[in-house]
């Protein structure tokens, strides 16, 4: 058992680390050192940037754009991304659909869309929920109807985060209605331009514009827009799935609002000291930080798994439970420990020096246990997959 | 990064295990509770004769120069079924007490043939007012002629009852000092307690015991540093033992919800009971991962290094790992709460090493109140 990284591993950090400073835009840097509310126009600038330096998709094939990093460095660029605090990126093109193009798709679609999604000319996103799908999500009833060398698409997707900013559409849609429900959908790929796409943006409890609900009525898609084959969608689902679970493990989060919590109290003072000093809310962080430590082991286990290319274990199944539970419980103590502050909304300046403005998103991390396959689908998965116990 | 063991850590862990659920199933242990010593000298030195007692030490001292890795398979493997043999308390607290703080004669004449199973050792460290601080002891050394005279008492010592020698902490003129003491002098009074879990503990009066200046370990003053580090030694056992008690809790759970029915059906189809199991499984596998890091990191010599991690595993112990054992029997039912039913053995070994070493909020202020906790990196 060895937990250090290498030498070299730890130069390549270093490398990271002193890049992103130099490359990083001034006002984005002062975001990044203060609250961390990056617009998604200072997403696509860094994009950009990453992308020119060719650091945009690191778990990418080599030849179709990505940096040609094993696991330990694919590991470390991510830490340290999170750790200088930098705008995350669009995960849809990069994260989803990206890698299920490399995994699944024609020659035709590698060359029309992966260049695209590097150079950050089209952004995603996902349309997968319906008004009446959500956890069961085989039960969908948007349509494509066949109609010779394309597809009608008519119905409505919804939590289609960040619509109003993207492309595409990356949609599972129900070709056959008279099979098993698995069986009948396929994975569609939609220009949001086409004549019949409505997009309308609605507000999170953050306040924050990110979902949308998207409506499509007679919408013409070529059929060489289905990835992995037409009834093929529901095991394109699932392989997606696999990508989202590492990402959904929180790391970076969890992290920043550990420091960020930190930060607040060491500077409010709570009976005349910082309450950083106070034994009682400096044991509610420890408790929290020693349980992200356990998190962060069960991660690493993952990622040594992927260094040695052998299959995740087992364990990697709580990733997605486990941090976002946790990225809740940290957003719920930093809100207490601004107590009274904690009411701001965007701190319009009415509570400086020191506090951040962390309601929206305190507010924004209530759906994290949700997206994503709910936490309640996580456990009926686990329990039947992992643990093997009996079905009803 | 490699969390995986090495081939001879595998076999170790292959051997250990095979022993564990051959030669000291759980009927065994159960058999020993009511026993005078409550284990077995024999099979002691049958571990001895594998090797097993002398795997942290170096082959300068007899031993086979193991990491704590090493320790911990071995620790959790025995955990598995209960072995009742004293490992933590004759080779972690007293061996790796006597390695660091001893000389070669001292090596020689208490360390040598406890690494053969010939004779076992056991740390008085703990008094009624010191709670989990080390370095509170009120028990005296009071210089007499060439050695020491030691007066006070000792409580919970773990192997206490039956060790050859005991590695005894005392306030000499120049601070907290050790001293091995053999649980035969006399004016030693010994009172043995049943602990919770099915093992024995004893309380020890010193009533003017004295002592050689060649029974003191070390110099004088050198006994809380000493004991300091041996303590970080002691929580990774308990953790280590934890890993081995909370997934055997688990499988034995898991294949009850699999067998028990009731309105008809298997228990574990009802989601209630799916969804707990679940979050016991993701509570152990975090008990788990955070214990390879404190593992790994219990024998560097840097306290910033290895505190982290092992109050964070004792931690985790303290709270997943005690709800797993809660939800354990919860899920066993009535039967779970039988002397009869294995699971309660489990749940009770799991409170003893819970109660040892630190327990949570010992190990949250200790991590609070680290330096490194108050700079903002984590």
């Amino acid at each position: 058992m060895d937990l250090s990284f290498t030498e070299e591993e730890e130069a390549f950090r270093q490398e990271v680390r002193d890049w992103i400073p130099a490359a990083m835009p001034e006002d984005m840097l002062e975001t990044a050192r203060g609250a961390g509310d990056f617009t998604p126009e200072d997403s696509a600038t860094w994009h950009k940037i990453l992308y020119e330096k060719g650091w945009v998709a690191p778990h990418w094939p080599k030849e179709l754009g990505g940096t040609g990093w094993d696991a330990a460095r694919r590991f470390i660029f991510a830490e340290e991304m999170e750790l200088a605090g930098a705008p995350p990126l669009s995960v849809f093109g990069l994260g989803m659909v990206g890698p299920l193009i490399v995994s699944y798709g024609t020659d035709a679609q590698k060359e029309r869309f992966l260049p695209k999604i590097l150079s950050a000319e089209e952004f995603w996103c996902q349309g997968y929920s319906e008004p009446g799908s959500g956890s069961d999500l085989a039960s969908l009833r948007t349509t494509a109807e066949d109609a010779g060398d394309h597809f009608i698409v008519n119905g409505q997707k919804t939590w289609t985060s960040f619509a109003q900013y993207a492309d595409w559409i990356f949609c599972l849609v129900r070709t056959d209605p008279s099979v098993k429900k698995q069986a009948g959908i396929t994975f569609l790929l939609i220009d949001l331009k086409s004549p019949g796409v409505q997009v309308k943006p609605m507000m999170t409890l953050g306040h924050t514009p990110a979902f949308c609900d998207t409506f499509f009525d007679n919408v013409k898609v070529p059929k060489e827009n289905v990835v992995g084959g037409i009834n093929q969608g529901w095991t394109m689902a699932k392989a997606l799935l696999g990508h989202e679970r590492t990402l959904l493990a929180m790391i970076g989060p969890s992290r920043n609002v550990l420091q960020k919590l930190k930060r607040i109290a060491a500077h409010k003072t709570a009976n005349g000291r910082p309450m950083l000093e106070d034994p009682v809310w400096r044991a509610r962080i420890a408790r929290l930080e020693m349980r992200f430590r356990a998190h962060l082991m069960v991660s690493y286990r993952a990622l040594a798994d992927q260094q040695k290319g052998k299959m995740p274990g087992p364990e990697t199944s709580i990733l997605k439970l486990v941090g976002t539970e946790l990225i809740q419980e940290l957003t719920e103590l930093a809100m207490e420990v601004m107590g009274e502050s904690s009411l701001t909304w965007y701190n319009e300046g009415v509570c400086l020096p020191v506090e951040e403005s962390i309601g929206p998103y305190f507010c924004y991390e209530r759906a994290a246990t949700i997206y994503g396959g709910s936490n309640e689908i996580q456990r009926n998965v686990i329990a039947k997959m992992i643990l093997q116990l009996p079905s009803s | 990064m490699d969390f995986e063991l090495d081939p001879d850590q595998q076999m170790l862990a292959k051997t250990v295990a095979d022993f564990a659920k051959n030669e000291s199933p759980v009927a065994r242990f159960r058999s020993l509770r009511d026993d005078e010593i409550g284990y077995d000298p024999a099979v002691w030195k049958k571990m001895g004769e594998l090797g097993w007692l002398g795997i942290p030490f170096s082959e300068s001292l007899g031993g086979f120069g193991g990491g704590f890795v090493d320790c911990a398979i071995v620790l959790e493997n025995l955990a598995a079924t209960l072995v009742p043999e004293p490992y933590l308390a004759s080779v972690v607290l007293g061996g790796m007490t006597l390695a660091r703080a001893g000389n070669a004669s001292q090596h020689a004449a208490y360390l040598a043939p406890m690494i053969e199973g010939e004779t076992s050792l056991a740390l008085a460290y703990s008094e009624a007012q010191s709670r989990y601080d080390v370095g509170a002891v009120e028990t005296t050394a009071a210089p007499d002629g060439a050695g020491y005279r030691i007066a006070g008492e000792k409580v919970w010592v773990l192997n206490g009852h039956h060790a050859d020698q005991l590695i005894v902490s005392a306030k000499a003129p120049g601070g907290v000092s050790l001293f091995v003491v053999p649980r035969d002098a006399p004016g030693l009074r010994v009172k043995v307690a049943k602990t919770i879990d099915g093992h024995k503990a004893a309380f020890i009066r010193f009533e003017d015991v004295t002592v050689g200046a060649d029974a003191r370990l070390g110099e004088e003053g050198s006994g809380t540093a000493v004991l300091d580090r041996t303590m970080d030694f002691a929580a990774a056992a308990a953790v280590a033992e934890g890993v081995g008690i909370a997934s055997t809790m688990l499988q034995m759970t898991v294949d009850y919800l699999g067998t028990r029915e009731q309105f008809g059906v298997k228990i574990g189809s009802f989601q209630a009971l799916q969804h707990r199991a679940v979050d016991m499984y993701a509570e152990t596998e975090l008990l788990r991962s955070i214990s390879m890091a404190a593992m790994v990191r219990a024998d560097d010599d840097d306290s910033s290094v290895r505190r982290g991690d092992i109050s964070a595993a004792k931690y985790q112990l303290a709270t997943g790992g005690i709800w797993v054992a809660q939800q354990s029997l919860q899920l066993h039912g009535g039967i779970g709460v039988t002397d009869e039913h294995d699971i309660g053995l489990y749940f009770k070994r799991m409170y003893a090493l819970n109660a040892l070493f630190g327990d949570q909020e010992h190990h949250v202020a200790r991590f609070a109140n680290d330096p490194a906790f108050a700079e903002a990196a984590v």
